[in-house]
């Protein structure tokens, strides 16, 4: 299971998705954070990270999609998949180390933003005084919602031996799970069936664990709601044998 | 017995792709498995490498079930799937220790200085799988079937598409291996059947048409391109 993790870690270092996907997102928190007119920290005037850590949750949907697309439909199309499957490694533990290599390489992207709390940290007044705790759960957030998203985007691999279909379909449901359940929460004449609904959306957990408290609660959501995911994809995975 | 096949059949939707065929291959025999197209071989061969599962009917390999116990069989197994399929971005040597790591293999350096050694691709060794030219790509693709020292290999038209002295070649090294491993290749070449194997089973539309030694075959006067067509009831216009 781990040399073929390490494979897939390989693969995407040796392609240019790794450092497209790190660039775009230290290119866009960055203009979010620092430069984009009316939002950003000098306009706001607090040294806070909350801006970076608004958007991240829908610049992941465009990166976890783009890096999990190739995953399983690229092996279902040149037929490779057919190789690996005829060797002594089960079904389970094949989706498990991909999703494994998608989540690593996010948390590898997110590595270098910790400049910016550093720079951050050092622009407060008085020195230090930002709120660790909440960026702290922040980056927890964001790794745990990158789960979900990879669990999505191997899913809408697995349907398909199409790469575009397979990021647009997992661009799709993550935003679905992401934003448009906790919109539901908005809606008045949906009322307490909207407010439930809304608990399954992902944005509610984030919010939730972003603000530096770090409720069990939510990480069990997030870790359930991957493995429903990564269950659906060896669901898919496995049809071939039907 | 190397390979057992006990009334296996596979049933895709309506269509019978394999119907219930029955036969066992002694070990370290070279068998040709041949048969028109869409007549069931690579089926076959799919289900006695775990791919897919058979309808019903059971197999197994070395005495190890196929179904039951499908992860160990693997572990015996080489399989050259059809097409042969490859990640052509990566390096040769790379692609091969990576397939010794999935394939458990302890010795990984080793194993792979063997199987480059035995399916000559020294010179290769450092290009990328998608720079090698097409006979090259199938050595690779034998070599990644052979990494772990499989009792059985599973070829699949392992000399499909090659030119004549890349088919030569090949036919060589799946002829030196036939000494110590059980082989069972699919192919549509009957001067390759000659060439290497030791026993002929012929299927078609599913049904065993034809399951005999090379040597009764050579006694019979007739040759095997005639055989061919009679074991698969093809009427001979000529």
């Amino acid at each position: 299971m781990w040399t073929l993790y390490k494979k897939e870690i390989r693969s995407f270092l040796g392609s240019l998705i790794a450092y497209i996907v790190m660039g775009v997102y230290l290119i866009m928190t960055g203009l979010f954070l620092w430069f984009v007119d009316g939002n950003n920290l000098f306009d706001l005037g607090v040294a806070s990270l909350q801006v970076m850590f608004d958007i991240s949750p829908f610049i992941l949907i465009f990166l976890v999609s783009a890096i999990t697309m190739r995953s399983i439909s690229e092996e279902k199309r040149l037929g490779t998949l057919e190789i690996i499957t005829t060797k002594p490694l089960t079904d389970r533990s094949i989706i498990l180390s991909k999703f494994l290599a998608s989540v690593t390489l996010i948390a590898l992207t997110l590595i270098p933003t910790l400049f910016y709390v550093y720079a951050v940290y050092n622009l407060a007044q008085p020195l230090g005084n930002i709120d660790l705790g909440s960026a702290a759960g922040s980056y927890l957030g964001l790794i745990l919602l990158a789960a979900c998203y990879a669990s999505i985007g191997l899913f809408s691999s697995a349907i398909t031996d199409n790469q575009i279909v397979a990021l647009i379909t997992s661009m799709v449901l993550s935003f679905f799970f992401y934003s448009i359940l906790s919109m539901l929460g908005d809606i008045n004449w949906l009322d307490q069936i909207g407010k439930s609904l809304s608990w399954f959306g992902l944005e509610y957990h984030f919010d939730s664990i972003s603000r530096g408290v770090i409720d069990t609660r939510d990480v069990i959501f997030f870790l359930g709601f991957s493995s429903i995911f990564l269950g659906f994809t060896q669901l898919v995975f496995e049809s071939r044998k039907w | 017995m190397s390979i057992n096949v006990n009334n296996l059949t596979k049933i895709y939707g309506k269509q019978t792709a394999v119907n219930s065929i029955t036969f066992n291959i002694p070990s370290g025999k070279v068998v040709g498995f041949l048969g028109p197209n869409g007549a069931g071989k690579s089926t076959t061969m799919k289900m006695l490498t775990g791919y897919i599962p058979p309808t019903t009917g059971s197999g197994s390999i070395c005495g190890i079930d196929i179904m039951e116990n499908s992860l160990e069989v693997r572990k015996i197994v080489g399989y050259l799937p059809e097409n042969n399929p490859l990640y052509l971005d990566m390096y040769v040597t790379e692609y091969l220790t990576f397939m010794a790591g999935i394939s458990e293999v302890k010795q990984k350096k080793e194993a792979v200085e063997k199987v480059i050694e035995t399916t000559q691709l020294q010179r290769e060794r450092h290009k990328k799988i998608g720079q090698l030219s097409k006979g090259y790509r199938q050595r690779v693709g034998l070599a990644q079937s052979l990494i772990h020292d499989p009792k059985v290999l599973i070829l699949d038209e392992p000399t499909s598409g090659l030119d004549p002295i890349q088919v030569v070649e090949i036919r060589n090294v799946i002829k030196s291996l036939g000494s110590d491993k059980t082989v069972l290749l699919s192919t549509h070449i009957m001067q390759e059947v000659e060439a290497m194997c030791d026993r002929v089973i012929i299927i078609n539309k599913g049904n065993i048409a034809m399951d005999q030694s090379m040597e009764e075959l050579r006694n019979d006067n007739s040759n095997l391109e005639q055989i061919f067509r009679k074991a698969t009831n093809h009427v001979d216009t000529l």
